[in-house]
């Protein structure tokens, strides 16, 4: 699988990451220096050839990233800002053939799948390597519908209008320490516009993949539906094993104009040595629809909550998010859900698998504010534990201000039984494959809302991730 | 096929095989009864390898191999299926892809889906079970009959080569004990053993065992060829049989 090894192998986690390679010979031509500071933002504006509003829309959010302090809650952030690189542009343009892509980065993506998943006739590709998304692709039908879907630098370029308009405005850059982070540093991402009553019948995918050592990940999504519109987007993310930390901080707006649905799809898997810090945020107006769906495999801390604004009439939320963490590994995962107008509903489905000394934490807020009249919600977290010293804790915090509301929230907390894993095992299932049958099993209400070439994949995950857990 | 010899066997502190010999030969059918709590669902589980039991002596040979030496999942491959008085529920696993999955653990080229599905479709209908059955989850939400007809589903299609079955034709309506009966003949061949652990003589009617054997404080008894100790049995109780064992 591999040419190019980590070079302390975490014997622990051998055959379980598989993405777990780099390219030795990637060439980038430009690498800021380590560290962040003004000068940094300022150059990388520049070479962007950017719009002075983001310029200052930089400076003004690393002003408050360094004013910021750290969150005092969730999990341990450990990062040596300083070692970081904060924008890696590979040596390539953003490229619309296949072709034109570099030889070693066409392997590594050729290695994740990427033209393949295209193949099978997804609406549209863009994968991002580093800083810079190096190849990007829309099927023809939906260009002509007038269906945006670009990087987000292109997207800047190229409809400046439509994105000053909307950027930052869901997820302000003072919202938290790691979104004024990316906003001051951000670099790719994806930009979508599906206009008024388009509905795209199959996803457009995203791919991620940290490939330097000590690399900073900062992509920025910004996904506008249209009145009426749909849209399926899926992002996979990716990072090989290395033994120095790397961050990853995306920030992603959504906004989902009246009657529209918009439905986010994240499998990530990435390395023990990953930070992946990341802030998801939806608006839903009158009558719409916005799903997440959340998988967080791997990194060594994860902290994300998306959450649902239901500012509109009859909007609806959902948050359906499954976390897997190992030994060495923090989930910090949930969601939030604010009911501003009335008849607003939302769900929440949370499950974490915990194994061996690994961690899952389950933080999630549903706020009802006064005047939202019949607003429902329902919480359902549910942990499952793979080993005695595994663990789990759950911070479900619910706020009503409106009498007509009504929440509901259940935890469990279950083991995996001896008698289930007898029972499989009776059956002629070694014992790694039964765990996995089992893990697979407790996920299933939620993968099964995936397209199934995913929903396979994450199966095929945590298959990887059982073998030579048990024994 | 089966030899069992001073089979000892409990868990910490409590002794529930007190030394059972048993041998079954290749083609037969044998029927275990025995009042509650004798041990016959431990026996069964303890053969097929389930690690809140100790052995703590005697031995087992399976086609003459030494059983307790294997792991569960090879006990299963090499041909051991026990159907389980209570079948524990698995949620997220469809039957199909359990099935599917333990068919081609002793496979050494996995079977075609299409291949699959359509064994798979077979067996249903030969137990009279809707295909809709295979998207279950496995045993999640089954009523008693149900799991007991699920175990049956499984040995038809892992055609293996030592059944056991605990108690299947408990909570079975009269059609569903017929159908599980005709499944359990059609299995019957030279080549299988079958063991049936039952507190009813009725099912034994339909399938007309090689031998009866009666468990009694985790030991055989007593033995008898073709089905008239089970008949005496269903009459008396163990009564007559509890007496003359503390003779
Ligand atoms: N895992 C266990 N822990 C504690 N006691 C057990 C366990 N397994 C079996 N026993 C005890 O051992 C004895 C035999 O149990 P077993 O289930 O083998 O009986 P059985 O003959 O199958 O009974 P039944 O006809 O009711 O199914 C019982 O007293 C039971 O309580
Ligand atoms: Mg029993």
């Amino acid at each position: 699988m591999s040419d190019t090894q980590p070079s302390a192998p975490d014997l622990l986690n051998i055959g379980s990451y598989e993405a777990g390679w780099h390219d030795a010979d990637a060439r980038y031509s430009f690498k800021a220096e380590p560290g962040l500071n003004e000068n940094v933002v300022r150059q990388m504006s520049e070479m962007k050839n950017e719009p002075k509003w983001m310029l200052d829309f930089r400076l003004r959010s690393l002003k408050h990233f360094e004013e910021r302090p750290m969150p005092w809650w969730g999990g341990r952030i450990d990062v040596d800002f300083d070692s970081i690189y904060y924008y890696l542009k590979p040596d390539t343009g953003n490229n619309r053939s296949w072709d034109d892509v570099p030889e070693e980065m066409k392997q590594t993506f050729e290695r994740l799948g990427i033209p393949e998943a295209e193949r099978r006739s997804l609406a549209g590709v863009g994968a991002q390597y580093d800083s810079e998304t190096v190849y990007h692709n829309l099927k023809k039908e939906w260009e002509e519908a007038g269906v945006v879907f670009l990087d987000m630098d292109s997207g800047l370029r190229e409809h400046e209008d439509v994105v000053r308009e909307h950027f930052g405005t869901v997820i302000p850059p003072e919202d938290n320490k790691f979104s004024a982070l990316n906003s001051a540093v951000w670099s790719g991402g994806s930009f979508v516009y599906v206009p008024k009553g388009v509905k795209i019948d199959i996803p457009l995918q995203a791919y991620f993949r940290i490939n330097a050592d000590k690399a900073g990940q900062f992509e920025r999504t910004l996904i506008i539906a249209d009145e009426g519109a749909f849209v399926h987007y899926i992002e996979g993310c990716t990072a090989p094993t290395w033994t120095s930390d790397s961050l990853h901080s995306a920030v992603v707006e959504i906004i989902a104009k009246p009657g529209s649905r918009i439905r986010y799809s994240t499998v990530q898997n990435w390395s023990n040595s990953v930070y992946n810090l990341v802030t998801k945020r939806a608006v839903a107006m009158e009558g719409s629809t916005v799903e997440w769906l959340d998988g967080n495999i791997g990194s060594q801390l994860t902290m994300k909550y998306p959450s649902v604004m239901l500012v509109g009439e009859g909007a609806r939320g959902e948050v359906m998010s499954i976390a897997y963490a190992q030994d060495g590994q923090h989930q910090d995962t949930g969601a939030k859900m604010v009911h501003v107008a009335p008849g607003t509903t939302s769900r929440i489905i949370a499950k974490s698998i915990s194994r061996g000394l690994g961690r899952s934490t389950y933080r999630g807020l549903v706020r009802i504010h006064n005047g939202a009249r019949g607003a429902k919600s329902s919480v359902d977290c549910d942990a499952l534990l793979l080993d005695r010293n595994s663990r789990t804790d759950t911070y479900p915090y619910i706020e009503v201000e409106e009498d007509s509301a009504s929440v509901g929230h259940e935890a469990r907390v279950s083991k995996v039984s001896e008698q289930q894993m007898f029972y499989l095992m009776q059956r002629g299932i070694e014992e790694s494959e039964a765990l996995a049958l089992i893990v697979n099993g407790f996920i299933e209400p939620i993968t099964k809302q995936l397209p199934l070439e995913y929903a396979v994949e994450l199966n095929r995950l945590i298959e990887l991730e059982m073998e030579g857990s048990v024994g | 096929m089966l030899k069992i010899t001073n089979l000892h066997a409990g868990i910490t502190g409590q002794e529930i095989l007190r030394g059972v010999d048993l041998e079954v030969a290749t083609g037969q059918v044998h029927a275990i009864m025995g009042p509650n709590g004798s041990g016959k669902s431990t026996l069964a589980k303890v053969l097929a390898g389930d690690e809140s039991y100790e052995v703590t002596a005697g031995s087992v040979s399976f086609r003459g191999e030494d059983l307790l030496e294997q792991e569960p999942h090879e006990r299963s491959r090499n041909g051991l299926f026990l159907a389980f008085q209570y079948p524990v529920e698995i949620s997220g696993v469809t039957i199909a892809n359990f099935l599917r999955t333990a068919l081609n653990a002793r496979r050494e080229n996995p079977m075609s889906a299409m291949e699959f599905y359509g064994l798979l479709q077979d067996r249903l209908k030969e137990l009279k079970l809707d295909d809709s059955w295979s998207t279950r989850y496995l045993n999640d939400g089954f009523s008693g009959g149900e799991k007991k007809k699920n175990e049956i589903l499984q040995m038809m299609l892992l055609e293996p080569t030592l059944c056991l079955l605990d108690e299947t034709d408990s909570g079975l309506d009269v059609d569903a004990l017929k159908i599980v009966s005709e499944g359990v003949n059609r299995m019957r061949s030279p080549e299988r053993s079958i063991v049936i652990v039952t507190h009813y003589q009725r099912l034994l009617e339909y399938i007309n065992p090689d031998y009866c054997h009666v468990m009694l404080n985790g030991r055989i008894v007593q033995s008898a060829p073709g089905i008239d100790l089970a008949r005496r049995i269903d009459e008396q109780g163990y009564e007559l049989i509890r007496e003359q064992a503390s003779v």
